[in-house]
């Protein structure tokens, strides 16, 4: 059952936020506070820019050319798009689990211990710890402890998505972005990243895009409805469903467009 | 009754485009295997009536280090022996490939990795200009500008193995760079992003994700620079002084496979042993050539498998 907005500090707390592909303006004025813990689900029909508000929340927009941002995403009261923040460390505390599957044409092993061996991990026994304990955290390690040093190419979608989250868990971020994780999964490898999301939601901060009402309502304690580049609503899930406040929230969660 | 002849004619019409178009592929497809089987086989039977006909001992060739053709029985017999000019092929393909594999590398980084879009949308017809050069050009260009600068900065007569390998890695380095930039073109972009994400500088994601996901089209890309410089024969001939002994150093003048045929061919007549030896040459470049290109298709689908 979803539960209560959790209290505290927000994880981030994003303020006034306008982004920008080259003259196309794709969010206005976003304000929005991911509460630490739990999961938050952006829910938008396609184009609402639900996908580049995530991509907005660690700096991986960066690499898209023409991309410019106004506004704050505070993190730990700081700005991670004041000047001299360190990319690096944005990035290595708040991961991102992509639509497709994308592991490293390398071993499952290396996949794993590819983003502690970039931040300067070396010692073999502790990278093979890390490799152990997060294969283990997304609910893969049974799967794969046999062949570690097997081509992660071979594994099947599902657990490529799998060995994504244990990559993504390796480094020890705080808060982990999901866009669209299921989206090109079969049912029951969906319901093995629910069950895992569900698993994470008691140690790190999940934001996760998703196309699926059903799966927002599912997996999320909060939801936020984005439309034509605007946050409509943010509420705890059970109430943005059953008593939408917005029109268009209603409009979106009944099926009349999207 | 009206519908039916006209459907018909109709058919029949598209029928006799089918076969028409069927015909025409087919022998389209024939005359490409008639050629390289005609090729293949009349190589074959002039090549090998070296050893068969003239009764030339097939080791002598291969490993014999004199070539002396028009030495008399009373002299000692003519000598066939090839192997300085293999050798010279070799050092030129592999010398050259080892100058132009990196460099072809890091230029094909460079354009589709550092450069901004602009960037890689100039530099493509500057590459896809240096393939077009005849190879005739490369030659003039190197005996004109390199050999005169290797004869009076470096040493020897100019004339060499060392000219020879510059001029062949200028050669096969935009088809080194124009293959490795498709293949990292061919890396999915999830994959970079992967990367980034887990906050790996732009650096480390190239070294450590892209030069592995590259690996495979970037041995294609060396071994197709490989065949084009072993075959090469002009613009070799023209820079490497064509001497017939085996090379001691890269400023001696040597010959390869091909330019030996070249220089010598038309001082043959066509069924005398010096012709047939010359095929027995030819015939070696040919499975050369072969193993160039199974070599190739069999790192493609190693890579293909590995990326699936």
């Amino acid at each position: 059952m979803p539960q209560a907005v959790p209290q505290g500090t927000p994880a981030l707390s994003v303020r006034g936020l306008n982004f920008f592909y080259g003259k196309k303006q794709a969010l206005f004025d976003i304000t929005l506070d991911v509460p630490t813990g739990g999961v938050l689900a952006l829910i938008g029909p396609s184009g609402s820019g639900k996908s580049t508000f995530l991509w907005t929340l660690n700096r991986m927009n960066d690499l898209v050319d023409g991309a410019r941002v106004e506004g704050e995403v505070l993190w730990h009261g700081r700005n991670i798009y004041a000047p001299n923040v360190d990319v690096v460390k944005v990035r290595k505390k708040i991961g991102m689990v992509f639509q497709r599957p994308n592991p490293f044409p390398l071993s499952i092993y290396d996949n794993v211990a590819y983003g502690p061996r970039i931040h300067g991990i070396r010692d073999r026994a502790r990278l093979d710890e890390i490799v152990e304990r997060s294969l283990k955290a997304a609910a893969l390690w049974d799967e794969v402890k046999d062949r570690l040093n097997a081509s992660a190419l071979a594994l099947s979608g599902g657990q490529q998505q799998r060995l994504v989250i244990a990559r993504v868990l390796a480094v020890d971020p705080e808060i982990i972005l999901m866009d669209e994780p299921t989206s090109a999964l079969d049912p029951s490898s969906t319901t093995r990243i629910e069950d895992l999301i569900d698993e994470l939601r008691n140690a790190y901060t999940v934001v996760i895009v998703t196309h699926n009402m059903q799966q927002a309502a599912r997996i999320s304690d909060d939801t936020a409805f984005f439309l034509n580049g605007r946050l409509i609503e943010h509420a705890p899930t059970a109430e943005l469903f059953q008593r939408p406040k917005r029109k268009e929230t209603e409009d979106y969660i009944s099926g009349r467009f999207g | 009754m009206e519908a039916k002849p006209l459907i018909a004619r109709g058919r029949s019409h598209e029928g006799l485009r089918d076969r028409l178009g069927f015909i025409g592929t087919l022998f389209s497809v024939t005359i490409i295997v008639l050629a390289v089987a005609g090729i293949y086989l009349f190589v074959f039977s002039k090549g090998l009536a070296t050893f068969f006909v003239n009764q030339v001992n097939v080791l002598d060739f291969l490993f014999g280090t004199e070539w002396r053709p028009t030495l008399t029985e009373e002299e000692g017999g003519p000598k066939f022996g090839v192997l300085p000019f293999i050798v010279g092929s070799f050092i030129v393909t592999f010398l050259s490939a080892a100058i132009a594999g990196p460099i072809g590398i890091g230029a094909a980084i460079f354009m589709t990795e550092i450069a901004p879009p602009w960037g890689r949308k100039a530099m493509q017809p500057v590459i896809e200009l240096l393939v077009g050069i005849p190879s005739v050009v490369y030659g003039f260009t190197g005996l004109t500008l390199l050999v005169p600068f290797i004869r009076e900065h470096v040493g020897g007569l100019g004339f060499g193995l060392l000219a020879g390998v510059i001029v062949l890695s200028v050669m096969i380095l935009p088809t080194i760079t124009s293959i490795s930039v498709d293949a990292l073109s061919a890396v999915a972009p999830e994959i970079k992003a992967g990367s980034y994400a887990l906050g790996a500088t732009r650096w480390q994601t190239i070294w450590r994700i892209l030069m592995r996901a590259g690996a495979s089209g970037f041995v294609t890309a060396v071994i197709f620079g490989m065949a084009r410089a072993f075959g090469e024969a002009l613009a070799v001939q023209m820079v490497i002084g064509n001497g017939k002994n085996m090379p001691t150093s890269l400023l001696e003048p040597a010959s390869t496979i091909t330019t030996v045929i070249t220089m010598n061919m038309g001082n043959t007549v066509a069924g005398s042993v010096e012709n047939n030896v010359l095929w027995s040459l030819a015939l070696l470049l040919l499975l050369m050539s072969t193993v160039f290109i199974f070599a190739v298709r069999w790192i493609g689908r190693r890579g293909r498998m590995m990326s699936r």
